[in-house]
């Protein structure tokens, strides 16, 4: 089955974000190894270019690291680097639930409320 | 290192109607590229001219800095809008016969996409549906080792689990030294294996550029935009 992917933003730029998120939540583990470009390709069902330009998108902010010789990447392990990650990606999603929350009406106070009195439903 | 160029080409069936105007095309190895255009607009004309089917009115076409002749069709495997195998023959008899056909043909590569889509060889050719006819098809032209497919119209009349079988083909059939080029109007289907996508308007060359620039330039899929380029 293949990556559902939205319309109008670079499909490089959409898997790079997917990653992320499988870096920040642990499902790639730092030091980890990341799948082969072949590998990715055949799972989101996009073209192996594409998933090349999104990992060297990631070796650029120094997320993924490759290691010289045989073109394995890896995540890095460096805490402070990942710590980044998941400030900006906590960041991020903060933005997102302010920003419907003001749509909806609800002030700072509001919001701030609802996130303190929120319990989980089962 | 480009694969497929033409420059200036055109070709006119009789003296009123140009199929295909003054193109002047440059398709590098290793790409996937979606031919898209509405009916009429000469995507099946410049597949043609580039298997050699065809002759050019004016201009030049070469693949891999040949021109179209023997040498290029050995590189080329062309998938036809039409059936084009004899239809009296059993699946195997047609894998067979395609192999004594072409030095680059593999045959477990073929046995493997048959057993995959669950096709039985030994079924005569013409009694199986249309859309495992298609597959076939596509099974015998993928099975090459060529540089240059072209596949007109590969997915129209297969189900989307297939569909999604044979572009997953496409992409693991990928290597850096072939390309692959893809004539349909089915766009949302196909274009998140695209890396670039050519539009082709009225025979003349509309756009050819990557498909992550036009995400980018015009914030929206290849499909929308082409909804919106060819908006009747």
């Amino acid at each position: 089955m293949s990556w559902k992917f939205d319309d109008g933003t670079p499909i490089y730029l959409q898997i790079a974000e997917r990653i992320r998120t499988q870096i920040a939540s642990g499902e790639l583990p730092p030091g980890g190894k990341i799948p082969t470009v072949r590998e990715i390709a055949e799972t989101a069902g996009v073209n192996p270019n594409t998933v090349q330009r999104a990992l060297s998108e990631l070796e650029s902010s120094a997320l993924v690291a490759s290691e010289r010789g045989n073109g394995g990447r890896f995540v890095n392990d460096n805490p402070d680097i990942l710590n980044k990650l998941n400030h900006d990606l906590a960041r991020g999603a903060t933005v997102d639930y302010i920003a419907r929350m003001r749509k909806l009406g609800f002030d700072k106070a509001a919001l701030t409320n609802y996130l303190t009195e929120f319990k989980e439903e089962k | 290192m480009a694969i497929l160029e033409t420059v200036g080409l055109t070709k006119a069936y009789g003296k009123k109607k140009i199929a295909l105007d003054d193109v002047s095309l440059n398709i590098e190895s290793g790409k996937i590229i979606g031919l898209c255009g509405p009916n009429g607009s000469g995507k099946t004309t410049l597949i043609k001219l580039a298997a050699g089917l065809l002759t050019p009115t004016a201009g030049s076409i070469t693949i891999d800095g040949m021109n179209i002749g023997p040498d290029t069709k050995a590189v080329v495997s062309y998938l036809p809008d039409k059936t084009f195998v004899p239809e009296y023959m059993k699946v195997f008899a047609i894998i067979d016969f395609f192999r004594e056909f072409y030095a680059d043909f593999d045959m477990n590569a073929a046995y493997e996409m048959l057993k995959r889509l669950d096709i039985d060889g030994s079924e005569t050719f013409k009694t199986l549906s249309k859309g495992t006819q298609e597959k076939v098809q596509l099974v015998l032209i993928m099975s090459r080792k060529a540089k240059l497919y072209l596949l007109d119209e590969p997915i129209g009349g297969v189900d989307p689990a297939a569909r999604d079988y044979i572009l997953n083909t496409i992409i693991s059939n990928y290597n850096a030294d072939s390309s692959v080029i893809i004539s349909t109007h089915l766009i949302s289907d196909i274009e998140n294996t695209l890396d670039e996508v050519i539009f082709i308007k009225y025979g003349k060359l509309f756009l050819h550029s990557t498909s992550d620039e036009i995400r980018e330039t015009h914030g929206m899929s290849v499909d929308a935009y082409f909804r919106e380029v060819f908006k009747c």
